[in-house]
Formats: C-alpha cells, sequence, structure tokens
C-alpha cells in the first residue's frame, strides 16, 4: 500500500490506496512548520483505517511550499548565476528581466565566463578553470552558498557545466550547485532563470526534505519518500533536495491527475470549480497537457513544464447581475461566501444562490433564494454552462470527443450534461484529488533537443529519442517492463541546416517497488 | 514615442507591432526586445529620422540577425556584434556610416537595428526595404531598384568578420546562409549601403513607427476593451479574413526552411466554414473554401482572437483561436519584378498573386 500527502497553503490531504482502491482519506489543516501537519494527517489516516506502517512501501508528497516561499520572496538563500558562453551572450547577462525586488530577495550576483556550445555541439569557447578559481574566490568573500550554472546549448552537451561544477565544488566543498541542463529546455534565459530560482530555494529544500523524512520516522513508516513533480511524476527525496523548482506546477497537475484517475477516465478536461475561478485542463494518457510557451512565476518568466491550465472567472463565490444580459462573474465575494450570499442570510445574489434555488444543491437555507426568478436563475446558469463549455473547446487538443470530469466545491454549478461533451463525470473523494493524483505517480523520463533529421530516417531518429526517454524512466527507478511512451512531439526548425527538428518525448512506467513488504 | 526619438518605454509597443509585421516570420522579438532595452538603457534614446529629411549625401547600411531564430534564443546575440558588422562594412567601404536602417519591420531584425544604434549613437532611418518579412536577403525592394546587397559584412561573436562582395544578391543570400551555419547559426550582418538619395527612393517609409503605432494601437484596444484586431486591420487598411480553431497543423523542412499548412474551422459568422494557411516561415497563402484569397506579397498574419497579438507560424497548434487578416503590402511588390522576388510562384505555389480585396489600397 501507499500513502499520498498533499500539502496545500490551507490543507494537509492525505490518502492510504492498496492498488487502485482508496482506504482511508483525511483532510486536515496545514501548520507552518509542515512537520507536526503531516504528523497529525498520518494519525488521522491510521484512525480512519488501522495500517501496519512498516507495510506502507512508498510515500508521495505533493507541495506548494517552495513555489509559495518564491511568490512570498521569503527564506530564499543568498544565490549566484554563472553563465558559460562568452564571448556570446554578454549583452543579456543572468536576471537581466528579473523584478529587482527579487534580485534583491536572492542578493543575486551575475558571473560571465567563456564556455559553452554551439547548435552542433562545437564549443563556443574553451571553459577557462582560472575564471571559475576567480569565482570561487568571490563567492566564497560575499559568502554565497548556492550557485546556478548555465552554460549555452547544455540541453545538447552539459559538459561544460559538469566540469564548472567540479571546479567550484573543490574548491567551495559546501557549494550548493544547480545545473541548468538538469532543469529546463531549450531557451537559455528560461532555463537559467529557472535555475537560479531552483539554487535560490536549496537551503528551503534541505530542511523541508528533512522535515518531512522526520515525520514519516515518527510515524513508523521506512518505506522510500518521493516527492511529485510539475508533470505528475516523482522524484526522490536526493533529487528533491537538489532541484526543487520541480515541485512548483505539482498542485494542479496532482489535482487534474487525480481527478481523472477516480473516474476512470485517461483522457478527459478536468473542471476545478473553486471559490473565484474555475481551472480547466485537459489529460492526454492520464498527463496533463504542458503549456507550449513560457510561463512567468512570480514575475519571472521560465519554461518549466507548468500543465496548461485556462483560469476562468467563475465560481461559487461569483456574483451575478442582471442586466441587458446575465453576467456570473469574474468579480466574486470569495471567503466571505458565508456572509453576503442569500443563502446565507446576505444580500448578494451569487452563483452558489442560483445553484441552490435550481436544486442543484443544499448549502445554507434554500428557503431564502425560494423566491427568485426562474428566467433569472435558469439563464445564470445557463451562463456558466456557455461559458465553461467554451472554455472546455479551447482546450481541447484534438476533435476526438473529450469526457468532462468536475471536481471542486463549485461544481454544483455545472449541469449533468455540457454540450458536445456529454454528461459530466462526478467522481468520489474528489475533496482529495490532490493527494491521490500524488499516490498514483510514476517515475518519468524526458528527452528534449534537436535532432537531426535526414531524409528517410525521421522513423529511426524518433525510435532513438524514445529509447532514451525510456532508458532514463527507468534509470530514475521505473519498472522497465512497465514503461511507456505517453507523448512525441516534433517541431522543424527554419534556417538550420540538416532538416534540424525539435524532438521532445516523454516516457513514463510505475515505480519499481520493493516486494514482500505487505 | 517621443518626436524623433525611440525610448524605453516604446520598445513593448514596437516589439508587438513588429510581430504583427512579421506576417508569422521573422522570429520571435522578446530577445530583440530585451536586447534594446539594455542597449538603450546603456546609451540613451535612438534618434529616428524620417525617410524625407534624410540628406542625399547619407551614407546609410542596413544591420540584421541572420541565422535561426531558435538558436537566437540559446546563443543570445550582443549589441556589440551588431555593432562590429556595421564597423567591418565601413571599414571595407572607405565610409563613415551616418544611418542606420532596418531591413525588414517584421518580427526581431525590426529591433536589431535599434540596439545597433544604440550601440554605436548613430541615427535610424524610420523605414524599412520590405514593410513586412520576408526569409531571403535578396528579398527587398532596393533589389528592384539595382541596388546590391554586397559589399556586406557578416560578423560573429566571436570577433570573426567577414566580406562578401557578389555579382548579385541571390549570390550574397547563398554565401552568406553558408557562412551563418558555420558561424553557428545566429550572425550579424551589415548591408545595402547607399546614399540617402537612393534610400528615399526605394525604402518603404514610416514602418518603424508602425510598428511603435501597431503595438500601442493594441495595448490601448485592450485596456479600453475594444478589439485590437479591429484596430489592426483599421490602421493597415486590410481585412479580416476569417475567424476560427486551428484543428491540423502539418510541418516539414525543405532546404532549410519550415513549410507547412494550417487548417482552420470556423466560428463566429464563419461556421461551417474550412481555412488553409500555407506557409514557409512567413503565411504566404490564405485559401477559404477552396478559393485562394490572399498571398504573398500581401500581408496575411493570424492574431489571437483575442489578444490580437500576433502568433508565429513556429508556435501555430491544435486548438488556438485565431483572427486571420490580411493587409496590402507595399505596392511596389505588385510590379512584374516584385512578383519575381516574392510571388507565390517564386515559393512553389503554382498561382499568380491575390491581392486584399477590402477598401485596402490606397
Amino acid at each position: 500500500m501507499r500513502i499520498g500527502i498533499d500539502v496545500g497553503g490551507t490543507n494537509t490531504d492525505a490518502v492510504l490506496m492498496e492498488g487502485r482502491s482508496v482506504l482511508a482519506a483525511v483532510k486536515t489543516a496545514t501548520t507552518r512548520d509542515v512537520t507536526s501537519g503531516i504528523t497529525t494527517a498520518l494519525a488521522e489516516l491510521k484512525r480512519q483505517r488501522a495500517f501496519d506502517p512498516v507495510a506502507v512501501q512508498a510515500v508521495m508528497i505533493g507541495t506548494t511550499h517552495f513555489i509559495n516561499a518564491l511568490v512570498e520572496a521569503d527564506r530564499l538563500a543568498p544565490t549566484a548565476a554563472v553563465r558559460l558562453g562568452l564571448p556570446a551572450t554578454a549583452s543579456l547577462p543572468p536576471m537581466v528581466d528579473w523584478p529587482e525586488r527579487l534580485v534583491r530577495a536572492i542578493s543575486g550576483r551575475a558571473y560571465l565566463c567563456h564556455g559553452g556550445h554551439e547548435f552542433d555541439g562545437r564549443h563556443i569557447a574553451e571553459l577557462r578553470e582560472d575564471e571559475i578559481l576567480r569565482v570561487a574566490e568571490d563567492l566564497d568573500r560575499h559568502g554565497i552558498r548556492s550557485v546556478a550554472i548555465s552554460s549555452v546549448f547544455s540541453p545538447v552537451n552539459a559538459e561544460f557545466e559538469q566540469r564548472a561544477a567540479e571546479i567550484l565544488t573543490a574548491r567551495l566543498p559546501g557549494l550548493a550547485v544547480s545545473l541548468s541542463a538538469e532543469v529546463g529546455r531549450m531557451g537559455l534565459l528560461e532555463r537559467e532563470n529557472a535555475t537560479i530560482v531552483n539554487a535560490s530555494l536549496r537551503e528551503l529544500a534541505g530542511r523541508i526534505v528533512d522535515g518531512l523524512a522526520g515525520s514519516l520516522e515518527g510515524a513508523g513508516i521506512r518505506a522510500p519518500l518521493y516527492l511529485s513533480q510539475n508533470d505528475g511524476t516523482l522524484m526522490d527525496v536526493d533529487f528533491a533536495r537538489r532541484y526543487p523548482v520541480a515541485t512548483f506546477a505539482s498542485g494542479p497537475t496532482n489535482s487534474m491527475r487525480g481527478a481523472a484517475f477516480l473516474s476512470g477516465l485517461e483522457t478527459c478536461a478536468v473542471v476545478d470549480v473553486g471559490g473565484t475561478t474555475s481551472d480547466i485542463g485537459v489529460l492526454r494518457n492520464g498527463f496533463p497537457r504542458e503549456a507550449t510557451t513560457e510561463v512567468s512565476v512570480a514575475g519571472i518568466r521560465t519554461n518549466f513544464r507548468m500543465p496548461d491550465v485556462l483560469s476562468l472567472g467563475i465560481g461559487g463565490g461569483s456574483r451575478v447581475r442582471e442586466g441587458a444580459e446575465v453576467t456570473v462573474g469574474p468579480d466574486s465575494v470569495g471567503y466571505r461566501l458565508a456572509e453576503e450570499a442569500l443563502v446565507f442570510g446576505g444580500s448578494t445574489l451569487t452563483a452558489t444562490d442560483v445553484a441552490v434555488a435550481a436544486g442543484r444543491a443544499e448549502i445554507g437555507d434554500p428557503g431564502l433564494v425560494r423566491g427568485l426568478d426562474r428566467s433569472l436563475v435558469e439563464a445564470a446558469l445557463r451562463r456558466i454552462a456557455g461559458d465553461i463549455a467554451e472554455a472546455i473547446e479551447r482546450v481541447r487538443t484534438s476533435p476526438d470527443p473529450l469526457p468532462v470530469v468536475a471536481v471542486g466545491g463549485g461544481s454544483v454549478l455545472l449541469p449533468d450534461e455540457l454540450g458536445d461533451s456529454g454528461a459530466v463525470h462526478r467522481p468520489r473523494h474528489f475533496a482529495v484529488a490532490n493527494a491521490i493524483g500524488a499516490a498514483i505517480a510514476q517515475i518519468g523520463g524526458v528527452v528534449d533537443r534537436i535532432f537531426p533529421v535526414e531524409p528517410g530516417q525521421r522513423r529511426a531518429v524518433l525510435d532513438e529519442a524514445k529509447q532514451e526517454a525510456v532508458d532514463k524512466a527507468v534509470a530514475a527507478g521505473a519498472k522497465p517492463g512497465s514503461v511507456q511512451v505517453v507523448e512525441v512531439d516534433e517541431v522543424p526548425l527554419a534556417y538550420l541546416p540538416g532538416n534540424a527538428t525539435r524532438i521532445r518525448v516523454k516516457a513514463v512506467g510505475d515505480l519499481q517497488m520493493e516486494a514482500g513488504r505487505d | 514615442m517621443t518626436e524623433g526619438f525611440i525610448e524605453e518605454r516604446d520598445l513593448d509597443d514596437v516589439a508587438v507591432g513588429a510581430a504583427i509585421l512579421g506576417t508569422g516570420g521573422g522570429g520571435d522579438p522578446h530577445i530583440g526586445r530585451l536586447l534594446a532595452h539594455a542597449a538603450v538603457r546603456a546609451h540613451g534614446p535612438v534618434r529616428m529620422v524620417g525617410l524625407d529629411t534624410l540628406p542625399d549625401d547619407a551614407v546609410t547600411a542596413m544591420v540584421a540577425m541572420m541565422g535561426a531564430p531558435t538558436v537566437m534564443l540559446e546563443k543570445l546575440p550582443s549589441a556589440e556584434q551588431a555593432a562590429h558588422a556595421v564597423r567591418a562594412l565601413a571599414s571595407y567601404l572607405g565610409k563613415t556610416v551616418t544611418h542606420l536602417v532596418c531591413a525588414e519591420a517584421g518580427g526581431v531584425n525590426a529591433l536589431v537595428p535599434v540596439v545597433a544604434a544604440a550601440e554605436l549613437g548613430l541615427p535610424l532611418v524610420d523605414a524599412d526595404a520590405m514593410g513586412r518579412a520576408f526569409p531571403e536577403l535578396q528579398m527587398v525592394l532596393p533589389t528592384m531598384y539595382g541596388i546590391t546587397a554586397t559589399p556586406m559584412s557578416i560578423a560573429d561573436e566571436k570577433g570573426n568578420r567577414g566580406i562578401f562582395d557578389t555579382t548579385d544578391n541571390k549570390w550574397a543570400e547563398r554565401l552568406a546562409r553558408s557562412a551563418t551555419i558555420d558561424m553557428g547559426c545566429s550572425a550579424m550582418i551589415s548591408l545595402f549601403s547607399m546614399s540617402g538619395a537612393q534610400a528615399r527612393e526605394s525604402l518603404v517609409p514610416g514602418t518603424l513607427s508602425l510598428c511603435a503605432e501597431l503595438g500601442r494601437l493594441v495595448r490601448q484596444a485592450r485596456a479600453a476593451h475594444r478589439d485590437p484586431v479591429a484596430a489592426v486591420v483599421d490602421r493597415l487598411g486590410g481585412a479580416e479574413l476569417f475567424r476560427g480553431k486551428v484543428v491540423d497543423v502539418g510541418r516539414r523542412t525543405e532546404g532549410g526552411f519550415a513549410r507547412g499548412e494550417a487548417t482552420l474551422d470556423g466560428f463566429d459568422g464563419h461556421t461551417g466554414e474550412r481555412f488553409l494557411l500555407r506557409f514557409q516561415n512567413e503565411h504566404l497563402v490564405a485559401v477559404r473554401d477552396g478559393a485562394v484569397v490572399a498571398s504573398v506579397p500581401d500581408l496575411i498574419c493570424v492574431l489571437d482572437v483575442e489578444a490580437g497579438t500576433a502568433i508565429t507560424t513556429e508556435t501555430l497548434r491544435y486548438g488556438q483561436r485565431v483572427r486571420v487578416i490580411a493587409a496590402p503590402c507595399d505596392p511596389r511588390w505588385h510590379r512584374p519584378e516584385g512578383i519575381d522576388l516574392v510571388g507565390p510562384r517564386y515559393f512553389g505555389y503554382d498561382h499568380d498573386p491575390v491581392r486584399v480585396a477590402a477598401g485596402a489600397m490606397a
């Protein structure tokens, strides 16, 4: 059996799962120290369904801790960026496009050194050991403990990043090093930004991972601990200590994957209706489609693998207005729903009131909305259904029929049938979808590089890329026979010789769990 | 834009407008925008000179980036590299360059001259050589006036510089393309040096301020909840051809160019209609229900249905909701010698050019 835990800003949810069935599910409050919240959640699980801690084979945790630390510019370590690329790239040094506030929050320092590769693997310049050593002296002088290393075209060849890391750590043994080739894909500034953010979170990551491991140990659990990554796959604790940035989008990803799992659908749209917004995303083969464009996090442009989620200003607290036409949202009474909504004796007409008046839910006092104009109620609900259906249409990735899974407290706003999508699926346990998403996560491997594709060789090149992704997944801990390629994307690139094509392949497989414990 | 100067606050507008005039190609102006910000911050605003006020004896030179936009996102070009290219050309010519000129008002190359002008402290002419983006070096109006691209210089970031002096502009394209690959697929070039008199005759006036104006119109329309696409169509004197959703994108590379087709299904008054976009880096031909409704040399731009910002051919993907607009090019492109250079047949489509309808052409 396995345990999935989701540590959100407000709630810590936990589930105990055996195979595909949910044995127990609890919701507790997140605590400032994280650890005691998890201890409480584990104790609650045990009360709901007694289990032998030693029989637990794996614990998967999803957390928004690291992205929150960045957004709040809090608990970030003094960080330096070392870029290998001179004589290229000098006009746009590291952090050139960052908000000043965040550069200050990490006491950011930038160094430009020789190195880097061309698109075809040639060296732009040789790495100079003396330059790197001078950087080490300066880091030491300024008390910087964490460094991000980026090198031009390191997704093609990461040798310079690795060599620079060796030189720096030989001179400064305690230095935490983050390599851009491990963090992001093509696009130097975006990849470097993500790496610098990662470096600034390294010390916090160490403390959090220790805390998580400690609370498991305290509960008598000896199983390995994994953290959820942005793309819905897992990383082990060693990787989590080094690459906390890979957890940034795990919240929405786990929620979508958990919802899909609960509904038994592998390919579907998930609509998560909250108090203020509805978040709509698409899963293909059980994994969220990733945004292809750059994603800004706290004002920093990055190319993280984030799920492509469309947010719509419709939620349980959305204001409903009459006029030439009835409108719903985008403004919401938010957390004051329990005071302002009509069903709670307030004076604001909200989406929740409309749902209650239509008999879709029993919230507050239904008697307070009995007198609402029927045509207004119907118009508002039609509006909600229409806007959501249109948003689903926008996130579709193919013309095939796409079933809809509705989750979240506001999902009562949705009708039972939605346009072309047919019946709306409303799975049980959806309140803990995040924790379930963590518990069912698999191990993945990704390849994203420019490949020369000679005429007639396309198939062979694709096969090579697929094999490499599969091998990476197995190396990361996937059960060899279970690994499948779930995504293949190829984009031919303009103005490059040899019919260069950017190929991205993702493979995932089941976590290789130690047998014989249960 | 303050009278006669490009300031830092104008650059984001210029980038948005340049992406629209890029007609799907020309490279994402993002890196160009960042470089221009850095250069203008370091050296101050760039003085911009109207084409009509350019002295007859001015010595102008174009400066542009040549290579793969994807490479530029990784091996970031530098301001100095652009300045190097201009200096190399000046030294071969034995003249002092007095004004810089933009070769291509679409995409990243709209901003490269701003970077070079700031770096070199030279004024920039408010004009360009095509009024849009095209994929090859000889595809500029000056070619039609017998003005040669060469002598041209090429510079990499390592300090290597080269000069080509060729018999015609197609040779310049061919040799420069090979050198660019050896330079790591991202080089700065300076070319088409001409006198002020030649520049006035052969360039498209006002295109840099047009980029800034388009960007400003989109920004202001969005802030006021008006339709940004309508504002762009209106300003360009074009027509909206289609609204629809991308339902298929097919791509392949041929001879180093990314060719492909995108299929759109209509909505909002176009329901039931099928639209096809044929592209080779830039959008070249637009087909509605089997009939060509617009083609090069006119501009075909694909814009986000709500934001009004341009979508490049490389980022087109299933599910995007777009509006396709067409706008008239500089009328000189429609002369027979212009059609030979950039008409549909040059790109391998066996039909005559189809001009934008609307009350478009002035």
